[in-house]
């Protein structure tokens, strides 16, 4: 038996991490009447700092602390390259801001008209989210300095000041300094000084996975904020397929699992902000007779070109000079200079200078079998010595990486798990072997003992999902049109990374945020005209 | 080098714990024994006398500032250091015939070798077995305490450690 949600709204958002929160918020503000159906809890802040402990405990598996895993999140991994979905995401109010690591950077001019085998020129431009760059930047509360030369155009100041250069930032300068590598500052979503009601960062040095401060940001802030101004939210509410008209042309309702019930969730307008993974999948799971190979998949390209940024690194052991690293968890300068490169066949590489290399002396403490003295001299002999490098790489948009479904498992209410096909390819693996080089360069210019690599053979994801409703002009070939709308379904937006033609090598959610907050005006601009 | 009361509340305010004291209270053991709070801190800084280096002073204090706030604010964790402590203590006199506190260092020293605790994964469910139950909820939570706190930091060289809200200022510049 299907019972009736909450009578009718003007607008049902499907997720409540950030693309979610802000389009709740704002339209909220513009008078609208907002339902937001969100699959996982409501966490509760009160919590924190022991979801940190378990972070840090050896006891504890990473899932814990976001109490991911299970038969709700099961998913499966199909492709060459394994995925590692669930340590990927966080399902609740907040969504996968509660364990990111909080750095934001809008994309570059080059990225909206970046074209590769599978083509990928956005049918929008960076002129078009300038503006909502600038909004987002206010709203999550980023703490930066205009000391970017790389970086796409800027008309105002960060909202906050750049957090100071970190020790080992004043060591890598040196040597970037000799090899002309230009270095800056990068954006923090997290506060350097008392923002937005939240306090300035204390340095817990755990931001990722959780920041027991509430310094960085965490959309379940702002879902308060909605909250406030009449948004409901309703939790531990997964969605299982959406219903459309007769003609398939509009969406009627959402159908979610609640408490062991199914409800039905009218709407005038729905936005699905789910993620990546569990858009295209539930797109998918709503099949009907008027969408047969899934709603708003007449193109084909739901769940399709998948994209992530691959991770290279390095890291070693500078003999002779303390680089006081795990004080405060988060970077503080990076290097754009080789994000738009002219090297043939090589992608965007952004360049990072990690505060946390080496091991922390109290994870060490416990996951030794040493006590005492000898505990002692062996974290100190450990510490204090240790520097690396990061670096994000571009992934091209290719048809054959995929979210689809795997009806050989289900999840806790029977539907098909998302099967994540993905593949790494031979331009990212050149990108990759060309930021280690850069890297080396850096290390042996300081005398580094280099002691580990990431490579382009032993690479992984940064845990960004990107591409698998992209956006375009053509319905052949696209799902979402310029204005975020599918173009199968008139009243179905959808407001993710899911959209993006192209991955950048920039960290997403910035970008996430500005589009959601562009979404918002179309769909306050939809439901007024109707 | 001097365990304080600030490095207790520190490492109280990073597993969450802002607000305690209380009266005396008993969290129950495996075997629905009852054990007071007085027999886990004792226990505690039994364990801590053995875990933690020598240069460290004020161990007793650190420790029944840092459990008694946090057995009073986590009930679940009570009750697993609880049945941990039960479960020391059961060995203890089984072996030795004295409760684990009464046991000279060398003792207790040998008895945590014994039980297979140094060895215990660290990363296993604790749940599992008495070895990794002991390694989570007593030696590896001493050690949290220890080195997330000032004092625990500083002995390594690091003045802000993971898990303490130290601010953002290094002290030493290149």
């Amino acid at each position: 038996m299907t019972h009736t949600g909450i009578p009718r709204t003007d607008v049902c958002i499907i997720g409540a991490g950030p693309a979610g929160a802000l389009l709740a918020d704002t339209l909220a503000a513009a008078g609208h009447d907002v339902v937001v159906l969100e699959a996982g809890p409501r966490f509760d802040p009160t919590d924190r700092l022991e979801r940190m402990e378990r972070s840090i405990r050896p006891g504890d598996s990473g899932l814990s602390v976001w109490d991911m895993g299970g038969k709700r999140d099961a998913y499966t991994s199909s492709g060459e390259n394994f995925y590692p979905l669930n340590h990927a995401r966080v399902k609740g109010v907040g969504g996968s801001t509660l364990h990111w690591q909080g750095m934001v950077m809008r994309l570059h001019e080059s990225d909206f008209a970046a074209t590769g085998p599978a083509g990928g020129e956005w049918p929008i431009d960076y002129d078009d989210l300038r503006s909502y760059y600038a909004n987002a930047e206010q709203e999550l509360g980023v703490a930066g300095a205009v000391d970017n030369p790389f970086s796409p155009p800027r008309d105002e100041p960060y909202p906050m000041p750049a957090f100071a250069p970190s020790h080992s930032d004043s060591i890598f300068a040196e040597a970037c300094e000799a090899l002309e590598i230009t270095t800056h500052s990068v954006g923090n979503a997290r506060n350097s000084v008392a923002y937005d009601g939240r306090s300035q960062c204390v340095g817990y040095g755990t931001c990722n996975p959780v920041c027991p401060s509430g310094a960085k940001y965490s959309a379940d802030t702002t879902i308060e904020k909605a909250e406030a101004k009449g948004v409901r939210v309703v939790t531990e509410a997964p969605v299982q397929r959406l219903e459309t008209t007769a003609a398939g042309e509009r969406v009627e309702a959402a159908i979610y699992a609640k408490d062991g019930r199914t409800y039905r969730q009218e709407a005038r307008q729905f936005i699905l902000a789910a993620g990546g993974v569990e858009i295209p999948r539930l797109l998918l799971l709503s099949a009907s007779d008027e969408h047969p190979d899934g709603l708003a998949n007449s193109s084909g390209a739901v769940g399709r070109y998948f994209m992530e940024h691959l991770f290279a690194g390095m890291g070693g052991v500078l003999s002779g000079r303390e680089t006081r690293q795990n004080h405060v968890g988060f970077m503080t300068t990076e290097s754009h200079q080789f994000y738009d490169n002219d090297e043939p066949g090589i992608g965007p590489i952004k360049l990072e200078f990690l505060n946390y290399a080496g091991p922390s002396p109290v994870e060490i403490a416990m996951d030794s079998a040493e006590y005492g003295d000898d505990l002692l001299e062996t974290l100190k002999a450990s510490y204090g010595h240790n520097l690396a490098m990061g670096a994000l790489v571009g992934q091209e948009p290719r048809k054959e990486n995929y979210i689809g479904l795997d009806p050989s498992e289900t999840d806790d209410h029977g539907n098909p798990v998302p099967d994540v096909h993905w593949r790494i390819g031979e331009q990212e693996k050149r990108t990759i072997a060309r930021a280690n080089e850069i890297q080396q360069a850096v290390l042996d210019e300081l005398g580094v003992d280099i002691r580990w690599k990431i490579g382009p053979e032993n690479t992984g994801p940064t845990y960004h999902h990107m591409g698998t409703t992209r956006m375009g002009t053509d319905p052949e070939t696209s799902v979402v049109d310029a204005r975020l709308r599918c173009h199968d379904v008139a009243n179905l937006t959808i407001a993710s990374s899911s959209v993006f033609v192209t991955s950048g090598a920039m960290n997403p959610t910035l970008t996430i945020a500005a589009l959601a907050l562009r979404a918002a005006d179309f769909v306050d601009e939809s439901l007024k005209q109707a | 080098m001097e365990l304080t009361r600030r490095d207790a509340l520190s490492a109280l305010a990073s597993v969450g714990i802002v607000a305690g004291g209380g009266s005396a209270f008993l969290a129950s053991g495996d075997d629905g024994a009852d054990v007071s709070r007085r027999q886990i801190v004792e226990t505690m800084g039994a364990a801590a006398d053995v875990l933690y280096p020598t240069e460290v002073t004020g161990i007793h204090a650190f420790v029944e500032t840092y459990l008694t706030r946090k057995i009073d604010g986590r009930p679940a964790y009570r009750s697993q250091l609880g049945r941990a402590v039960v479960e020391l203590n059961e060995t203890a006199q089984d072996w030795y015939d004295a409760p684990f506190a009464e046991l000279s260092v060398e003792l207790r020293t040998q008895l945590l070798v014994e039980m297979g605790i140094p060895e215990a994964d660290p990363s296993a469910d604790p749940g599992e077995t008495t070895a990794r139950r002991l390694r989570y909820y007593i030696w590896n939570d001493l050690q949290y305490a220890l080195y997330s706190s000032p004092t625990g930091g500083r002995l390594v060289g690091i003045e802000n450690p993971q898990g303490h809200p130290g601010g953002l200022t290094y002290t030493k510049q290149p």
